[in-house]
Order: structure tokens, then C-alpha cells, then sequence
């Protein structure tokens, strides 16, 4: 357990330290008010728009840590908006069905990167790039290339922008799946079974674990995270974008649980540290929006310069290599 | 382990396939065959094609390169700030621009083999700083060159073979094609690159330079890249920093239809130019098929199809070999 905190310190300093300069740059940024029964403010917006990333990035998490990747997040999240949509307004589905029938289909597209990976056993990123081109072909092909809005249908709207005990129901989504995965994950041999396949997967065969359901298991939760933030993006911009929904998130979620210490090459993974990664992630954009420099906002330009730094930063503070070069061990090879 | 005979079947399977869906097209459509839409199935394609070149040394080796999308775009925007805004002739900008490219990766490169990083987060952050110069360097994001005597001459330079005339693009990405076809398989470096990709650790067993050339492998995917982003600017007579968004992928997806393996180690240059091919000919079909509503999504959809049968396909001549 204390490895495992140890591992945090690094993503929660640097949440802390932009929180820290956010306090002195921008105090607007906690001003916090109580309006017409919920809370309103910039952290609750960061939260909120943390959201999709941080589900996204629950899946991943449990992929990375079977040393596999899921590029195909983002055409799976414009699937799902799209057949939600669709169901809606052309087919008058209610809502209830609407959400469990696009839910299914999401677990599927998931559940057949697991195929592909498990059973076929191609590589995780070529075989998550099929669907990551068809994908968002298919959501096209569903709505037929134009956006299909959802702004009469309020139930499905509350997805997105409703508020529950005053708190934004996005937020309330958010945290649900991210508690019930921890239950499911750790307080079950689930976690461990995961972590072993990514630590050492001939070990784990020859252990007894069934290390193609464990695969397979962790595409489809991914494919089912990807459809809940699918359907929270389309209810919060309330009309189906096939061409731009969750387009390059693939790449945040990644990044979210890269940031928050889980290694590319599988193994111990870190949930907590995935949430921190995807807050760090939004609330640096959001720091770059609002930051002021002699009066003047920083051009939104340099949001993805930023981005690359961090990346990197982080990529390095993770380095062995790095780290024994400081410590003047010196490296193989 | 990979025995050199398993390359053949999947380069044959991506041969036919081009084969069949070129005489389809030809036989189907009015116009197909003519000399105006053959070359301009290289030109069109000869940025992507560029990048996929770079991006087939890199699979090779065993790596990715996720930015040459973006380094595209940067590359297209700095040639365009070079002629237009400090009015430099476009013989100086050019080269300055191709270096520019190779120096982009050569960084990466260094990176990924200095700190032993995953060449997909390096080459990530690579992407989103590219990306970003590129729209820090012009706020219009779109910059039209014009005004210099040697860029004109370089929009208007055609080469006429009877009926087929190819623009610079379409040369440049054909001579590039036989450039790589040449070293992957005839310098020391190609086969070091193959080595590298086939077993990492028996290469460096074996005293060959991984080290070097991991970073040189990079250094041409850059290049390569950046040779796309200016032959996009002839093509468009503009810089643009939105361009080739996702390009990264169909590059990938035309390395991989072409036969070679994401694993690294098995594959042909030649195969990349028919997988860019293919995938050129899968998106102009569309603007054909007028009879059935033929959309451009479905391009999306069967560049997937494609892609699963020649991943599928090479998985089952894996095993058999086995």
C-alpha cells in the first residue's frame, strides 16, 4: 500500500502546484456560488469537463495495465452518441432502453477489441486502430454525416447538464463508475489477475489464470466507459457529432493514466492516479485559458505546446534510464 | 524467428487486392483510366505517401511515429512564413524547412533512445508540439504563398510522359519510392533497420549501431514528413495548420495494408506504396458512384474492413509458420 502512494506524490504535487498557482494567478478560479439550487463556479466547470476524460481513462487504466492500449475510445464515444441519438429522435425509442441498447453496443465494440487482442491475438494498438477508423465511419453512416440534435428529449439532456443535490449529474456519473470500479477491482481477485497478465503474462498462464478473459474483459469495460462519456458529451452539447465527438480524447486518456503512474508496459496500475491525471489535464487547459499575462490572455495556441511539454516532463520523470543517469549509475547498451 | 519467407504471401494478398480494385474502378467508371486521374492519384496522395515512407522504416524498426501529421502541417506553415513573411527565395526555404524536419526528429529519436521511452508517448508529445507551433506561428491558420519566382516555378514544373502529366508532388513521392526502396534494401542502414526490428537484442549483440540508427530512423521519418508538408504547400500553393489531421493514422494504415508488420522486423517499401494506393483509390471512389449514394464515410469503413482482413491475414501466416 505505501508503494502504491508513494507512486502518487508525483501527479498530486503537480495538481497541487496548479491549484497553488491558480490561487494567486486567478482567484476567480475558486469563487464558488449557490444558484438556483447548485453549485456554479470554474472548479466545478473543471470537474465537470474532467468528466469524460476521467471515464475514459478508468478503462484505460485497466487496459495499460495488461501492457495493451485502446486508440478506438474516441470513435466508440462518437458511436455512442450517434446511436443514442438516433434512437431518440428517428426510431422514438424511450429513454431508458435507448441508454441500455447504446450501452450493450458500446460493451460490444469494446468486447470485440477484446476478441481481436484475446482470442485472435493481434496487437492492441493495430487492432484498436480498426475500429478507430471504422468507428467513426459508422457513426457517420448512423446519423448520415449531419449532426442530429437532442435538445427535446429532457431526460436525456439531464445526462449532461442536470444537477443532482446541487452537484452537476456528469460529476455524479463520474464518480459512481469510478467507485464501483474500484470496489470491482480491488476488493475482487480482479485487480490482481489484471496487474499479473500486464507483470508477466507467461507466468500467468502457467499460474491458471485465464489470461484471454482477463483481456477481454478489460476491452469491453473500456468499450463501456467509452459509451457512458459518450452519451454525457452528446447530452451536454445536445445534438450527435459523429465527425468531432471524442475526437483525439483517445490521447487524454492516455495521457491521464500515464501522468498518473501507470507504466505503457502493464503491470501495477493506479486508479486514483488515472482520476489525478485526467483533473491535471483539465484543469492545465483551463489554466491556460483564463491566465492572464500583463493583462492579456495567453493565445489558445500555445495550450498544445504546453501540452507537449508536459508530456514529456512526465515521460521523463518516469524514465529508469534518466534516473540512473542522475545518480551516475550509468545505462546498458 | 521470423523466417524471411513469411513476407512474400501478405505483399502478393496486397498486390491482388490493389489489382482487383483498380481493374473494378477502371472497368466501372467512365474516366478512371485516364491519363488526368492516374497521375493524380500519386499527387493527390503524395503527401500521405511521403509520410507513410518515413512511417515504414519506423514499423520496421519496431517503433511509431505519431506526429508526422502534424510536423506536415508545421512543415507547410514554415515554408510559408520563410517565403512570405521574411521573403526568402524558395530555394533557401526549402532546404532550411526539410532540415528543420529531420532535426524535429532526430530530437525524438534522442529522446526515445537516451531515456529508453515509449516511442508512442514520445512521438505523442512530439505530435501536440508540432501542432502547436504550428498554429502559435499564424494566427489566420491557413497562409496562402505567393510572390516568389522559384515557388512558381516549382507550382507550375510538370514532367510529360505522352498523355501522363506529373506535377512535382507525384514525382517527388515517386522518386522518394524508389529512394527508400533503394536503401531499406541495398545500405547498411536499411538492414540495420530490419535488424533492429526483427530481435533488438541480437542486433546489439551482434555490434550493430541500434543506438544511431534509432535516432537516424527517426531523424528520416522527420525528413520525410517534412518533405510531405512542403510538396502540400506546392500542391495548395498555401501553408496550413489544420491540415492532415489524423494523417498519422492512414499512414499507418497504408504501411500495414502494405504488408508489413506492426511488430517490427517483416515488410517492403514497395508494399507502402501500394497501401497508399489502395487507400487513394478507396477515398476517390465515392466522388464516382453517383448511382448509389455512396458516402465518404463508408471510405472509413472499408479502409477498417481492409485493415482487420491484412492484420488477420498476416496473424494466420504467423502462426503457420510457427
Amino acid at each position: 500500500m505505501t508503494s502504491s502512494l508513494h507512486k502518487l506524490v508525483w501527479p498530486f504535487a503537480a495538481l497541487c502546484v496548479l491549484l497553488i498557482f491558480n490561487a494567486f494567478a486567478n482567484p476567480s478560479f475558486y469563487s464558488l456560488e449557490f444558484i438556483d439550487g447548485s453549485w456554479s463556479g470554474l472548479l466545478v466547470v473543471v470537474i465537470e469537463r474532467a468528466s469524460i476524460v476521467l471515464l475514459l481513462s478508468l478503462g484505460m487504466t485497466l487496459v495499460i495495465a495488461t501492457a495493451g492500449v485502446d486508440l478506438s475510445v474516441g470513435a466508440v464515444m462518437a458511436v455512442a452518441g450517434s446511436l443514442a441519438a438516433v434512437l431518440l429522435t428517428e426510431y422514438e425509442v424511450p429513454l431508458v432502453p435507448t441508454l441500455l441498447i447504446t450501452l450493450a453496443t458500446c460493451t460490444l465494440a469494446g468486447a470485440w477489441n477484446g476478441f481481436l487482442v484475446s482470442i485472435i491475438g493481434i496487437q492492441p494498438i493495430v487492432a484498436t486502430l480498426i475500429l478507430m477508423v471504422a468507428g467513426r465511419g459508422i457513426a457517420q453512416l448512423l446519423t448520415d454525416g449531419n449532426p442530429v440534435s437532442v435538445k427535446d428529449y429532457d431526460g436525456f439532456l439531464f445526462i449532461g447538464s442536470g444537477t443532482f443535490l446541487g452537484i452537476p449529474f456528469t460529476i455524479i456519473i463520474a464518480i459512481a463508475v469510478a467507485v464501483l470500479t474500484a470496489i470491482v477491482v480491488r476488493c475482487t481477485a480482479i485487480g490482481l489477475f489484471i496487474e499479473s497478465v500486464g507483470g508477466n503474462e507467461t507466468a500467468s498462464r502457467y499460474a491458471g489464470l485465464s489470461v484471454r478473459l482477463v483481456r477481454f474483459f478489460v476491452y469491453a469495460f473500456t468499450g463501456l466507459c467509452a459509451g457512458i462519456a459518450g452519451i454525457i458529451y452528446t447530452s451536454d452539447i445536445t445534438r450527435a457529432e459523429a465527425n468531432n465527438a471524442g475526437l483525439y480524447l483517445e490521447l487524454d486518456a492516455i495521457l491521464a493514466v500515464v501522468i498518473g503512474g501507470t507504466a505503457l508496459s502493464g503491470g501495477r496500475f493506479s486508479l486514483a492516479g488515472s482520476i489525478i491525471g485526467a483533473l491535471i489535464i483539465q484543469t492545465l487547459t483551463t489554466t491556460i485559458i483564463i491566465t492572464q499575462i500583463n493583462g492579456q490572455n495567453i493565445p489558445s495556441e500555445y495550450n498544445l505546446v504546453v501540452k507537449a511539454i508536459v508530456v514529456l516532463v512526465v515521460c521523463l520523470l518516469q524514465s529508469e534510464a534518466l534516473r540512473r543517469m542522475i545518480t551516475g549509475k550509468g545505462v546498458d547498451g | 524467428m521470423r523466417l524471411p519467407q513469411i513476407k512474400h504471401p501478405t505483399i502478393v494478398a496486397t498486390a491482388i487486392v490493389f489489382s482487383l480494385l483498380y481493374a473494378i474502378a477502371a472497368i466501372r467508371y467512365n474516366g478512371f483510366f485516364s491519363p488526368i486521374q492516374t497521375t493524380s492519384l500519386f499527387s493527390d496522395n503524395a503527401a500521405l505517401g511521403l509520410a507513410a515512407i518515413g512511417m515504414t522504416f519506423v514499423i520496421l524498426s519496431g517503433g511509431i511515429d505519431l506526429s508526422v501529421g502534424a510536423v506536415i502541417a508545421l512543415a507547410s506553415i514554415f515554408l510559408g512564413k520563410c517565403i512570405v513573411q521574411w521573403e526568402w527565395p524558395a530555394y533557401l526555404a526549402i532546404p532550411l524547412v526539410l532540415a528543420s524536419g529531420a532535426a524535429f526528429g532526430t530530437v525524438m529519436g534522442t529522446i526515445i533512445r537516451l531515456f529508453r521511452l515509449p516511442p508512442f508517448l514520445v512521438t505523442l508529445a512530439g505530435m501536440f508540439l508540432a501542432r502547436g507551433l504550428a498554429l502559435v506561428l499564424t494566427k489566420e491558420k491557413r497562409l496562402s504563398i505567393r510572390g516568389d519566382d522559384s515557388f512558381d516555378w516549382l507550382v507550375d514544373f510538370t514532367v510529360g510522359f505522352g498523355r501522363f502529366e506529373f506535377n512535382l508532388p507525384a514525382v517527388v513521392f515517386m522518386a522518394a519510392m524508389v529512394a527508400a526502396v533503394i536503401v531499406a534494401h541495398w545500405t547498411r542502414f536499411g538492414r540495420n533497420v530490419y535488424a533492429i526490428g526483427g530481435n533488438e537484442q541480437s542486433a546489439v549483440l551482434m555490434g550493430l549501431p541500434v543506438g544511431k540508427t534509432t535516432v537516424q530512423i527517426y531523424a528520416l521519418s522527420g525528413l520525410c514528413a517534412a518533405t510531405g508538408g512542403v510538396i502540400y504547400a506546392i500542391g495548395a500553393e498555401s501553408g496550413d495548420a489544420s491540415v492532415a489531421q489524423l494523417l498519422e493514422l492512414d499512414a499507418i494504415a497504408a504501411v500495414v495494408i502494405g504488408g508489413t508488420l506492426l511488430s517490427g522486423g517483416v515488410g517492403y517499401v514497395a508494399g507502402t506504396l501500394l497501401g497508399v494506393l489502395i487507400l487513394g483509390i478507396i477515398t476517390v471512389i465515392p466522388a464516382f458512384e453517383e448511382a448509389v449514394k455512396l458516402n465518404s464515410w463508408w471510405t472509413k469503413i472499408a479502409i477498417g474492413i481492409l485493415l482487420l482482413a491484412f492484420i488477420v491475414l498476416q496473424r494466420l501466416l504467423q502462426r503457420q509458420k510457427r
